[in-house]
């Protein structure tokens, strides 16, 4: 699908830009008219990715996250959240609601709370090398 | 992101004010387990009125109040959640662990 139009931001792996990284990718939604619940979604989906780049990925160590944000034809917003982090061994445990290693105050609903938020959801990742997640949404704003 | 305590006979009642992330969430974890141990009160309620923005680091903060609860006796009750911060706590399966309400839509 042809790239309209396209935003890269990193940012260093620290909780307190969770709130920057989900705002900043808003604001560059925002030309695309979506509605107040498209947008929730969005940063909500945004916040989970960053999140578990940061408790996961860098959980030893911190590092960049790197987030690219592209606009699609047919209103659609492609989100990559990539970290250079420790990396997934078992993708699928990892995205089983409940599932976590980052103790009793993560719920473990990262993945379940982006597949219910967005259209697509998908995990490339490799140990020691990192994890790339990529969300998919269609825009329709008003038009709904 | 801050939490104003409000305590009444045998009830604490907290409102949450600002955005929930896994950045905020362990700030206002302490604030709120302080007044929890030292009153164990018999109900705890989180007022959602004021927050503006949560992803699922609130379920945690709302499963974790639980456990707490359950170890002084007491119960939990979350209120005025918004609409999506409400989808989040269902995909959870809260409303099992204790009362949770939306914001009445004006």
């Amino acid at each position: 699908m042809k790239t309209i139009n396209e935003m890269r931001l990193s940012v260093d792996s620290r909780s307190i830009n969770e709130g920057f990284s989900r705002v900043a990718v808003a604001a560059f939604i925002a030309c695309l008219d979506p509605n107040v619940e498209e947008l929730t979604d969005i940063k909500t989906a945004v916040s989970e990715a960053v999140t578990n780049a940061i408790v996961h990925g860098y959980r030893d160590y911190q590092g960049k996250i790197y987030i690219t944000v592209s606009l699609l034809e047919n209103n659609i917003v492609r989100i990559k959240v990539r970290d250079k982090g420790v990396g997934i061994a078992d993708i699928e445990k990892a995205m089983q609601p409940l599932f976590t290693t980052a103790g009793s105050e993560r719920a473990g609903l990262g993945f379940a709370v982006m597949e219910s938020f967005m259209d697509r959801v998908r995990v490339l990742s490799k140990p020691g090398a990192g994890t790339t997640v990529t969300l998919e949404k269609k825009i329709w704003g008003k038009n709904i | 992101m801050s939490a104003k305590i409000e305590y009444k006979p045998k009830e604490i009642k907290v409102y949450l004010d600002g955005e929930i992330d896994h950045h905020s969430a362990s700030l206002l974890r302490a604030s709120i387990d302080e007044a929890i141990i030292q009153k164990k009160p018999s109900m705890l309620t989180l007022d959602f009125s004021d927050v503006s923005f949560m992803d699922s680091s609130g379920i945690g903060l709302v499963m974790g109040r639980y456990k707490l609860m359950k170890t002084v006796g007491g119960r939990i009750r979350v209120e005025n959640l918004s609409a999506s911060a409400y989808r989040v706590m269902v995909l959870a399966g809260l409303e099992r662990l204790g009362e949770i309400k939306q914001k009445e839509v004006i």
